[in-house]
């Protein structure tokens, strides 16, 4: 309080004081701000230029949305105004760009905004810098209103890169003439593509040439300050030459240029020059050119003592990878990852990974590579790189003998890394038989040593071991007992894992009762995976953000790749799954589910349960509209005719459900035989993994059965499973089929935003594939409460304030699957008069989007 | 745009800190302490940049330091920024600095912080580049001065009396004073 006393001071030491203090120790949602608002005010209008210094710092730095509501309107007029001071026009300039960055929708754009670009003349260059500030940050989001700045931004550039050094006097910065107003202007320049006037962009190469040629003049001083000056400027100039990638002279200038930096004794420049370059190579008229400076920078890797440097080294070595010189640069990355610093481990394997695999030729060489990954930096090989082996080993006949064999020799090293076992138990479970016929290798041996590991290994791959073990006992009959044995063991049997002690009962009893045929058919070797995009590239770019230049160039190159975006089916799986084992234990009297089987066993099961997909039903009539009506809610009745009442009750966390399912006998009469089974499509199997128990065959009259199915959502998914019932009533044979509303929606989880995270992000999804737009007549009353309960139902956050138009809904969440995560942003514009709604949807995944904007469109 | 300037010595206490966006009092702390630690462990010919901390914003921002004599000068800085650029920027925010304290050292900036804080605000403002030219700085924090001058004459005892006792302290502790490998 004292403090906004002292504003209103006339003396310059009081108001000061005051401001210091405000500026420091306020934060912006102050109950004071509308005091300090009126003091800031009136010194605003005092026409002091002191005065006017202080309060629009005061502005600038507090900068709360209280004050952009009151000073937004005021600020463009002082600015423009002919007869403000030079220093108060710099400080309105900025003043207004912060304004501007916390809350754009206040900050009118109007008349002034031709008056700004015309700043860019002004003599005094402060303002001129401090213009090109506030134009950079408009021009970025409405580039049509700044367009003419170009021109201006261009002469402007050119008149200082041809001044003499001492013309501008004191902009002069050891001797480079105004260096941040240079790199202001080029960094504008940036926001535009080049210039399409002729005698403008003729100006513009002319300037970039002018700079170019004055790094090659030797310095006119030797101070480090001249050469940095000079430099950042240079940098800037280069970055503008990448950014309008279209003059392959200059291009390849820069190249060398930079080139010449790789050398420098300056450690800053190193680093920036290979920065620079890695967004230079993905450019196609300079990706030779940096090529020829490839052993410069593997010199860089291995010598350069500032780990910063070394990262920048990696990534442009990764950026400029390519076929020819794929197996040299994955080579010294290994070989570097063995002295590497710990904190850029994970992400020099993954990138080593992503290279090995996209420029391998001959594949015996990438698996040679990943598996030295594995011995030299086990510790950080995520899951995603293994489980990428072996989908690539499984889907390549070429390779599958020699995998078995490198893998067998590697495991021989008497320690190896647990990723390690994984791999190579896997592999051998399915093409051990590929080198069984030399004695050296002979099954028992190969068995031998997988089980000498395994007591050292954790239980995942324990389990994964487990797996190996029931395949060798198909593959290699010879063995059979001596596995039997282990399984048999207390140590397996009375495992204190649930998980591992059931995978040893289940499949000790399926080596001894079934058939070697069923074996066959139940262990038959790995089906090939569907071709996908590498999950790998999907964690190196979460690790990096999107805005990084790699990651842009790795989504150009991703673009062009096809990419399919199946599910991934945990190897893990291999012949894990309860479900047919169970049943040959003979528990299961009636068939449940077919619980996410894995592919390989998949023929197995039609065959056991061939009698249920055979005979169900056509949809019951009526239950299209039960559904749509369960897309936003969780409780309710299904299905009711004269004889059934079914009724569900549902409940969804993140990736995961648990639904009950009611079944009522409306009649007197009991129901016999009475089986629901839930039918799933082959797509929907991979994505959508369902696990129930069998209910009670029998269901008295007027008595209620409950089922409770449990729902993991893989992946997202489109279709909805099946709920078949089978009875009999009385003497007759009842058969009823119902959708069963599981939809993709309910693994939403809702995500509270403002505004402007909002728009930002309904930005990064501006693909088009990302968007789904429907427009369509409302089926029912456009009522607002109704239209809100039901957003909510539906799962997302419903975002208040945050359109513009407040007749609008705005929504936004997250929907979880086990193997991502998919952020949703949605938003529902009702036109009363036509009756009509807009609906827009915009997701990271094409098909997401579909699937939620066709599921939402039926609700209004 | 700039997010933060911190100014510690050695030792890791802060001796000016200015952020550009708000940040709750106790993330401000830790995002000193983490800055110290990521900067201090670094050898003297590295380079100057590096990937902020996580507290900051991780790997989008980057701190631009410089190590004078006892006091590290570390700006957070997001990527519309030209690293090079604001390197110079903090040599132009210690020689202004050095030029309004004649000899500037770490006893100044905690004397003064508040001309500090003035100085600064002349050439960063809502974390953006305000002015760039030394002498402007200068003129600009002379006519504060002269106006404080004029206000306070009456108070003018008081005053050198406190600045003698800066002064005593300033012998007594002998800190160093900040090097510059520059000739004004």
């Amino acid at each position: 309080m004292e403090a906004v006393n002292l504003l209103s001071s006339n003396r310059y030491t009081e108001k000061q004081i005051g401001y210091l203090f405000i500026s420091v120790l306020v934060n912006s949602n102050s109950e004071l701000i509308r005091l300090i608002n009126n003091a800031i005010k009136n010194d605003l209008a005092s026409r002091n230029p002191t005065f006017m210094g202080l309060a629009l710092h005061c502005i600038a730095n507090v900068g709360s949305r209280e004050m952009a509501e009151a000073f937004a309107g005021e600020i463009p007029k002082i600015l423009v105004a002919g007869d403000t001071m030079d220093s108060v026009k710099q400080s309105a300039a900025l003043c207004l760009l912060r304004l501007y960055r916390t809350s754009p929708d206040l900050v009118p754009m109007g008349d002034w905004t031709s008056r700004v670009v015309h700043l860019l003349n002004d003599q005094h260059l402060g303002v001129v810098t401090a213009a090109t500030s506030l134009i950079t940050t408009l021009a970025q989001k409405n580039p049509e209103e700044f367009k003419t700045s170009v021109s201006l931004a261009v002469s402007r550039l050119s008149r200082i890169v041809t001044s003499a050094s001492t013309d501008l006097q004191d902009y002069t910065y050891y001797f480079v003439p105004a260096p941040w107003l240079s790199v202001k202007l080029l960094r504008l320049l940036q926001c535009y593509p080049p210039p399409e006037d002729p005698a403008v962009r003729g100006r513009l190469t002319e300037c970039l040439e002018t700079i170019l040629n004055k790094a090659q003049e030797p310095p006119k001083s030797k101070k480090v300050q001249h050469s940095n000056a000079k430099n950042a400027v240079l940098f800037e100039t280069i970055s503008l030459i990448i950014h309008h990638d279209s003059e392959p002279n200059l291009l390849v200038r820069a190249c060398n240029q930079l080139g010449q930096f790789l050398q420098h004794r300056e450690t800053n420049l190193r680093y920036l020059a290979l920065e620079s370059m890695c967004t230079l190579a993905s450019s196609e008229f300079s990706h030779e050119a940096v090529k020829t400076h490839i052993e410069t920078v593997i010199n860089a890797l291995k010598t350069e003592r500032d780990v910063s440097v070394r990262q920048r080294a990696v990534d442009l070595l990764y950026a400029m990878c390519d076929r020819s010189n794929a197996q040299q640069i994955v080579a010294e990355m290994l070989s570097y990852l063995e002295t590497a610093d710990y904190s850029i481990r994970e992400e020099i394997v993954l990138k080593v990974a992503i290279l090995a695999e996209k420029y391998a030729v001959d594949y015996t060489w990438y698996v040679d590579t990943i598996l030295n990954l594995i011995r030299i930096a086990g510790d950080y090989v995520s899951e995603e790189v293994w489980y990428r082996v072996i989908q690539i080993v499984i889907n390549r006949d070429d390779v599958q003998g020699y995998a078995a064999k490198t893998v067998f020799e590697a495991l021989q090293a008497p320690a190896c890394h647990e990723n390690l076992v994984k791999v190579g138990g896997y592999i051998l479970g399915e093409f051990g038989n590929l080198i069984a016929g030399d004695p050296r290798s002979s099954p028992l041996i190969q068995f031998h040593l997988l089980h000498s590991k395994f007591h050292l290994c954790s239980v995942p791959t324990r389990a994964l071991l487990l797996s190996t073990y029931i395949k060798f006992v198909n593959l290699f009959p010879e063995v059979k007992t001596t596995i039997q044995d282990v399984l048999r063991s207390d140590s397996q049997l009375k495992n204190a894992d649930v998980e591992l002690q059931q995978r040893a009962v289940e499949y000790l009893r399926l080596s001894t009762v079934a058939s070697t045929d069923i074996l066959a058919t139940v262990l038959e070797e790995m089906p090939p995976f569907p071709e996908r995009q590498s999950s790998i590239l999907a964690k190196l770019k979460k690790k990096k953000g999107p805005d990084t230049a790699t990651g842009l160039e790795e989504a150009k190159r991703e673009r062009s790749a096809a990419v399919n975006g199946g599910p991934e089916p945990a190897p893990a799986s291999a012949a894990s799954t309860p479900s047919p084992s169970a049943d040959l234990l003979g528990l299961g009297a009636a068939p449940p589910a077919p619980a996410g089987p894995p592919p390989s066993s998949g023929g197995l099961l039609v065959d056991v349960f061939s009698d249920s997909p055979s005979a169900v039903a056509p949809l019951a009539p009526g239950s299209e509209d039960n559904f749509a009506r369960f897309v936003c809610k969780n409780n309710g009745v299904l299905f009711e005719n004269q004889l059934l009442q079914i009724g569900l009750k549902s409940e969804f966390r993140q990736n995961l459900g648990r639904m009950f399912i009611f079944y009522g006998n409306k009649t007197s009469t009991q129901f016999l035989n009475f089986t629901p089974t839930l039918i799933c499509s082959d797509d929907l199997q991979m994505n959508l993994s369902l696990q129930t128990k069998p209910v009670d065959p029998t269901v008295d009259g007027g008595a209620q059965v409950q089922q409770v199915v449990n729902i993991e959502c893989v992946s997202d998914f489109t279709e909805a499973p099946v709920l078949n019932i089978q009875f009999r009533y009385g003497g007759t044979f009842q058969n009823v089929s119902v959708k069963l509303p599981i939809t993709l929606n309910k693994f939403f989880q809702p995500t509270e935003m403002a505004s402007q995270d909002f728009f930002q992000r309904w930005k990064q999804l501006s693909n088009p594939q990302q968007e789904v737009q429907n427009i369509f007549k409302a089926k029912h009353p456009m009522d607002t409460e109704i239209t809100k309960a039901k957003i909510i139902g539906f799962g997302s956050a419903l975002l208040e304030e945050v359109d513009p138009n407040p007749a609008n809904f705005v929504g936004a969440g997250i929907i979880h699957t086990k193997t991502t995560q998919i952020g949703c942003l949605l938003r529902l514009e009702p036109n009363l008069q036509a009756q009509m709604y807009r609906l827009t949807l915009r997701t990271s995944k094409e098909t997401v989007s579909q699937r939620l904007c066709e599921l939402l469109s039926e609700q209004f | 745009m700039i997010k933060a300037i911190l100014i510690f010595n050695n030792h890791g206490k802060p001796r000016l800190s200015k952020f550009y966006q708000p940040y709750s009092e106790d993330t401000q702390q830790q995002i000193i302490r983490e800055t110290f630690h990521l900067v201090s462990k670094r050898d003297e010919n590295v380079c100057n940049f590096l990937e902020g901390g996580l507290l900051i914003g991780g790997s989008d921002n980057k701190l631009i330091y410089r190590h004078y004599a006892t006091l590290y000068f570390v700006f957070c800085v997001d990527s519309s920024e030209s690293e090079l650029g604001i390197l110079d920027l903090i040599q132009v925010f210690v020689e202004t600095l050095d030029k309004c304290f004649e000899n500037v050292c770490e006893l100044d900036l905690i004397f003064h912080v508040d001309k500090v804080h003035n100085i600064l605000a002349e050439m960063v403002m809502g974390g953006m580049v305000l002015e760039t030219n030394m002498n402007e700085i200068v003129t600009q924090i002379d006519a504060q001065n002269k106006l404080e001058k004029s206000e306070v004459r009456m108070e003018s005892a008081l005053g050198n009396e406190g600045r003698k006792h800066d002064h005593e302290l300033c012998m007594m502790c002998s800190f160093h004073r900040l090097s510059f490998s520059i000739t004004l």
